[in-house]
């Protein structure tokens, strides 16, 4: 390992009760995040992405629950603190950019007053005059004028929520901050401007950043490292310019040529057939009946996800044949 | 048309059979029905006209629920006025909802000018207190029945149905396959009859009960204020009587106590049945308590 | 743009008085029989020799007085110009009592009685319903205002009957109805405060008892809707502690609509008042109507009707002008 950690997640497994049945939204998730980096975690929706980022925060709700693993932040595990633990490091630790920014605000309550109480929450030092400097001070990181700070969410345009819910994300300087398809909602203008202010702060703070999404073109840009999700799973990690020169599980090789490209024109195929239904997996590896290249082993194992060299992992009996 | 009625009872009976407050109501409501069905073969009816029995009787066995300062047998009073009270907040239910959801289903379809003065009218009467309203018009009317009484309660109580059957009607004009009736050159009678009613037909029933509810509401505060029908032996009109001649403070308690629980009953059990329509209607409600 | 809510909303109050007004005009018109007759069969019941002539002279004379001699569109329009200036007339079971002056003497009654209990029935009402849809809320909440809805359905003053029974008359422990003790003249002193208390409490009960779970059941709807909002979510992640979330963040939002609810709630307090006051023999609003319509006194009943609109149009206005405040995306 090069370095410390800054979130460790070892063999994560959400489940859903439903019926007599449990459905596993995450299945077995397992990786590292160092500090500063960027790691993108893509996947089509219902593929776990969200509810692993809820999971970390502890804030997933009933009927889904933590089965088993282990997240390490700082030394600790924390999803075996106590609440009241859990609740102080939310934020000061472990911050969110939430997916639906449009009305992640409190409609009726100022802008200020909603990133002055997440201070309040967990630093009750300082005083309100400085509480209002520093949030003025973090409007301007995120290029957002003064006067934001009186304002109510709905006089705010998408672009300047979502630098409210930026600036309100650091502003207790957390190590790490999940972001949540931070630009979703956000039209391809303003999503290229809010995710370059998104990694200036990242990098300034010096933190560690989950981006969720499923817009491949948009983590080539910003992200360090990518993992994919498939169906609970993660079935590969590898950072990004080895990731898309040379990808390894069949999943991701249909992702990236699915994507558009500037240079080559070809036609866009999407990956054929759909996602299964979590309900009824298909047995062996969950990709194999949309898998181009599945051979009759992939009906029955369910792969591993296994080191490839020291930077990459893949979940795919294929190509652990090809290595060894 | 009916594929979707069909299909609406289907799920509401499955619904219904997963619900402890449906079956409860519908068991409170029943009970009363059997009284007032079975009663008349067990005991004399009649005896529901003062100066029938002996005055102020306690119960005994052969006046189990005693008799009044009138000489009328209470038991029988029980059995003839439940149906009564009954029978005239479904008639001012019936009409209050057919009447508010006509309105709200014009209101809500063509929207513009009629939208802008039905909903006026309807928040504007919505603000009026209405027993303010029955009561200066029960006074006017001389002779009170039970279908006079129903038709000016009615008259009141088609603002609520009118509003919430709008709301749902504007959110429906807009669904896609209204859209396509539309283009397909649908007339506007065969979209609202074939599209847009048999959709509305949960709610219009979840507000039914409601507003029969409602009117029974009215109609008791009507009769306790002795506006009601002088000459049928209603269960307001009961208290109403028992109050006049101060049961209470005679210690007739089997003269005023019975009517009521027989309306607690019945209020209770419309209340559970319309929660449970409710959130048979809107699913969100279902997930706690 | 804020000017145009504000002006909309007060347009509306005057054409709901003025409807108001109208009706409270036409409806006892449209009644059969006429008010002097009334006074007519009134004095003759008394045993006032009346006939032939005197007793057309007294009619004409009373016509008169009342402007009832006049044509139909000046009484409309001298009726709206009096009650417009809130002079509502003369009572005429009481003649020479002027209606607003019995008026305002019941107001203080009902407004202390009901829309103290109403105020405290939406404040605790919310909370409990609030609560009820709260998943980290203790479990006896959840187990015991269901019973309340229940209480709902049942009307208060049916309730009020029971409880005045229970005690009332079979334990003695508060008094049977009224306002004070007969016997006791009202003035600002501990004894007669403690005596009011002692005799609202019993109707107070009533409505407290059969409206809190009203409130109870309109919070937890809203109150499911607005905890599945994504600003709950990031007030969570945020470590906030769960009271602050609970009221600032929750509540805040789901009281919005019921306090919509709550003016309409004080307003029809003042009808609502009829029935209680008249159970419990409660010197308010309510039983000044009760008594009018029982004495065809028509100035009066109408009076009591156009103030008890008036009191809703009124609490309605005063709720649609503070909104603004309470919710800051008003402003169309």
């Amino acid at each position: 390992m090069r370095q410390e950690t800054a979130l460790q997640v070892n063999g994560l497994r959400v489940s859903y009760l439903a019926g007599e049945g449990e459905v596993k939204a995450v299945d077995d998730v397992t990786f590292s995040l160092y500090p500063g980096e960027r790691l993108g975690v893509v996947g089509e929706s219902g593929s776990g992405k969200t509810t692993l980022a809820l999971a970390l925060m502890r804030l997933h709700k009933p009927p889904a629950s933590i089965k088993g693993g282990e997240a390490r932040l700082g030394g600790r595990d924390i999803l075996k603190l106590e609440q009241e633990d859990m609740r102080k490091l939310r934020w000061s630790e472990l911050s969110l950019i939430p997916q639906g920014s449009m009305n992640s605000l409190n409609p009726v309550v100022r802008i200020k007053h909603q990133m002055a109480d997440a201070i309040e929450a967990h630093d009750s030092s300082m005083t309100r005059a400085e509480i209002n400097k520093h949030i003025v001070h973090l409007l301007g990181r995120v290029s957002l004028p003064e006067s934001v700070a009186e304002m109510y969410p709905h006089e705010l345009s998408g672009g300047m929520k979502q630098r409210v819910c930026i600036a309100l994300a650091i502003i207790l300087e957390p190590s790490v901050i999940i972001a949540d398809e931070p630009t979703s909602a956000l039209d391809v203008v303003v999503q290229r401007v809010v995710m370059q202010t998104l990694n200036d702060v990242q990098q300034q703070l010096n933190a560690a950043m989950i981006i969720i999404g499923h817009d491949m073109g948009l983590m080539a840009q910003s992200a360090d490292r990518l993992a994919v999700m498939y169906a609970g799973k993660m079935v590969e990690v590898a950072p990004i310019a080895s990731f898309f020169n040379d990808p390894q599980h069949p999943y991701s090789k249909l992702l990236i040529s699915s994507l558009p490209s500037p240079e080559e024109k070809r036609e866009l195929t999407g990956i054929p057939g759909s996602q299964p239904s979590l309900l009824d997996l298909p047995s062996g590896c969950a990709f194999h009946p949309r898998c181009p290249v599945a051979v009759e082993r992939c009906k029955q194992e369910i792969p591993v996800l296994r080191q490839i060299d020291s930077q990459r992992r893949a979940a795919c009996h294929l190509v652990e044949e090809q290595a060894s | 048309m009916f594929g979707i009625i069909l299909r609406h009872i289907k799920s509401a009976i499955s619904y219904t059979l997963r619900t402890p407050k449906l079956l409860l109501g519908l068991a409170l409501l029943s009970s009363l029905l059997l009284l007032s069905l079975v009663g008349p073969y067990l005991i004399d009816v009649d005896n529901a006209r003062p100066i029938s029995v002996p005055t102020n009787r306690a119960p005994s066995a052969e006046f189990p629920l005693g008799t009044d300062s009138g000489g009328r047998d209470m038991l029988a009073v029980i059995i003839v006025g439940t149906p009564q009270t009954v029978r005239m907040g479904l008639l001012a239910g019936i009409v209050g909802v057919v009447l508010g959801a006509s309105l709200g289903l014009i209101a809500g379809y063509y929207g513009g000018k009629v939208d802008m003065i039905i909903s006026a009218a309807t928040d504007t009467m919505l603000t009026i207190p209405p027993l303010a309203i029955l009561l200066v018009v029960a006074a006017s009317v001389r002779t009170m029945s039970v279908e006079n009484m129903a038709i000016i309660i009615a008259l009141l109580s088609w603002m609520f149905p009118a509003r919430t059957i709008r709301a749902q009607v504007l959110s429906l004009r807009e669904q896609p396959y209204v859209h396509m009736a539309r283009l397909a050159g649908l007339s506007n009678i065969r979209i609202v009859f074939e599209e847009i009613m048999p959709n509305i037909l949960p709610l219009a029933a979840a507000s039914f009960v409601g507003a029969t509810s409602g009117a029974i509401l009215a109609g008791i505060g009507l009769e306790v204020l002795g506006m009601g029908p002088q000459r049928t032996p209603t269960l307001g009109m009961t208290i109403y009587w028992a109050q006049l001649y101060s049961a209470l403070i005679r210690g007739l308690w089997w003269w005023w106590l019975p009517p009521i629980l027989v309306l607690i009953v019945l209020f209770v059990g419309l209340f559970l049945v319309s929660a449970a329509l409710d959130e048979f209607v809107n699913p969100r409600l279902r997930k706690t308590g | 743009m804020k000017y145009a809510y504000f002006i909309r909303r007060i347009m509306m109050f005057f054409v709901v008085v003025l409807m108001a007004a109208t009706l409270n005009f036409i409806i006892p018109r449209m009644a059969p029989g006429d008010p002097i007759g009334a006074v007519l069969e009134e004095l003759r019941a008394r045993g006032a020799s009346t006939g032939g002539d005197a007793e057309d002279e007294i009619v004409a004379a009373y016509r008169a007085r009342f402007g009832l001699d006049q044509p139909i569109y000046i009484q409309y329009l001298r009726f709206l110009s009096n009650t417009l200036r809130f002079d509502l007339g003369h009572s005429i079971s009481y003649y020479p009592q002027k209606v607003e002056r019995a008026l305002l003497r019941a107001l203080p009654w009902t407004v202390g009685l009901l829309a103290i209990s109403t105020l405290f029935s939406f404040a605790a009402g919310s909370f409990f319903g609030a609560m009820m849809a709260w998943p980290r809320a203790p479990g006896f909440m959840r187990r015991f205002v269901p019973m309340f809805m229940v209480l709902s359905a049942v009307p208060y003053y049916l309730l009020g009957l029971i409880l005045v029974y229970i005690f009332a008359f079979v334990m003695r422990l508060l008094p049977l109805g009224g306002a004070y003790s007969s016997g006791t003249i009202p003035r600002m002193d501990l004894d007669f405060l403690l005596d009011v208390a002692r005799h609202g409490m019993l109707p107070a009960l009533s409505i407290v008892l059969t409206s809190v779970g009203f409130w109870a059941l309109g919070m937890r709807g809203v109150m499911v809707t607005v905890l599945g909002e994504d600003y709950l979510t990031l007030a969570e992640a945020k470590g906030l502690p769960d009271r602050r979330i609970f009221f600032a963040y929750a509540m805040r939002n789901a009281l919005l609509p019921q306090v919509t609810s709550l003016a309409i709630a004080l307003g029809t307090v003042a009808s609502g008042s009829v029935l209680v006051e008249v159970v419990f023999n409660y010197p308010g609003i309510g039983w000044l109507l009760y008594n009018a319509l029982r004495t065809s006194d028509y100035y009066m009943v109408q009076g009591v009707t156009f103030f008890l609109i008036l009191t809703v149009a009124v609490s309605v206005l005063v709720v649609d002008l503070i909104y603004p405040l309470l919710d800051p995306r008003i402003e169309r």
